[in-house]
């Protein structure tokens, strides 16, 4: 199935460079429904607020970091496909990301080829 | 022992000791210790080294100018790293404003030119990703110097005024700030325990076997 680049996207991340470079890298693929959020709380109440194809999450957040905001989408019943960039990349933090249902993991620095191969093996094709 | 000093031993337990007040407990101990048998002797004479190493604590610390270093070093390091991540924040954003605009412009050019540009562009955005990172890092440095700097005022609380003890150990202002941007110039730790994108895909592939 195609994917539908129309979906909503949501950035969370507490550094505007961050979002600016992910919602930039995601419009040169096409994506252009793309809503931002600079901490774990207001990501919720946007969740809440309309139906997103697409997370992606900041790990190093405060007071509610991306793995608190996965576990409590993921509490919710919500089955959104969940990406998370981050310098955390030690080897419990992902596993304890993927046992919370995280869908797939970006390590920063990153770059537009290794963003598109994540959103594809997420999304499928396109 | 007997319920009042039991009653009073429970009271103090929970809380911190003062220097002067440590002192008095280990003098008021000498004080009720039977130096007559040698075990005793030598029981009296390790307290009293105690006691004078104590004493000598707070000299120490003076010297060390250690109300400067929670006071004035490490506040004006942090600031000064705080302002790092503001300078390069700003920096970046404007960075990012131009090539925004220079995109939008790209899209307008013919092959092979336009679609050159907007690599170049996508480029300058990957490596615009160096500012969150050495945020990051620069705020767990802020908040390692901001623990160091409570702890070092804990130490000199408890001391009392060391700044009155001072007898020597004086360097000059100008020593202090070669010797504190000195200490800025060695970077945070990297590697370590951290994972590669490669890695980490593999652990991510090992959940799906």
């Amino acid at each position: 199935m195609a994917v539908d680049k129309n979906m909503n996207i949501l950035v969370v991340d507490d550094y505007q460079t961050m979002i600016r470079i992910i919602k930039n890298l995601l419009k040169q693929l096409g994506f252009n429904n793309i809503d931002e959020a600079t901490d774990g709380g207001s990501a919720l109440t946007k969740i809440g607020e309309k139906p997103y194809g697409l997370i992606i999450s900041d790990w190093n957040m405060e007071p509610m970091t991306g793995l608190d905001l996965l576990k409590s989408v993921r509490g919710s019943g919500s089955k959104v496909p969940f990406i998370m960039v981050t310098a955390e990349s030690k080897t419990e933090n992902v596993i304890a990301a993927k046992e919370a249902g995280v869908n797939n993991y970006i390590v920063k620095p990153f770059n537009a080829d290794t963003l598109k191969t994540k959103l594809t093996s997420v999304l499928g094709e396109f | 022992m007997n319920a009042s000093t039991q009653a009073a031993a429970d009271k103090l337990k929970d809380r911190a000791y003062s220097r002067k007040e440590v002192i008095e407990i280990i003098r008021s101990v000498m004080g009720n210790i039977d130096q007559s048998s040698s075990e005793n002797a030598k029981l009296h004479h390790e307290l009293s080294t105690l006691a004078t190493y104590i004493e000598n604590m707070r000299s120490e610390l003076a010297q060390l100018r250690s109300i400067e270093i929670s006071h004035n070093h490490i506040p004006t390091a942090t600031d000064e790293l705080d302002a790092v991540v503001e300078e390069t924040a700003k920096a970046t954003g404007a960075i990012m404003d131009a090539c925004e605009k220079i995109e939008k412009h790209a899209g307008d050019l013919p092959a092979p030119a336009g679609p050159e540009i907007a690599a170049d562009i996508t480029a300058i955005y990957e490596a615009c990703g160096f500012q969150d990172i050495t945020g990051q890092r620069i705020t767990k440095v802020v908040k390692t110097l901001k623990n160091i700097e409570s702890k070092v005022s804990e130490i000199v609380s408890a001391f009392g005024n060391v700044q009155d003890a001072a007898t020597g150990g004086q360097s000059s202002a100008k020593e202090d700030k070669k010797k504190a941007d000195g200490g800025l110039l060695n970077g945070p730790q990297l590697g370590g325990p951290a994972s590669s994108q490669e890695e980490i895909d593999a652990l991510l592939s090992s959940f799906d076997k």
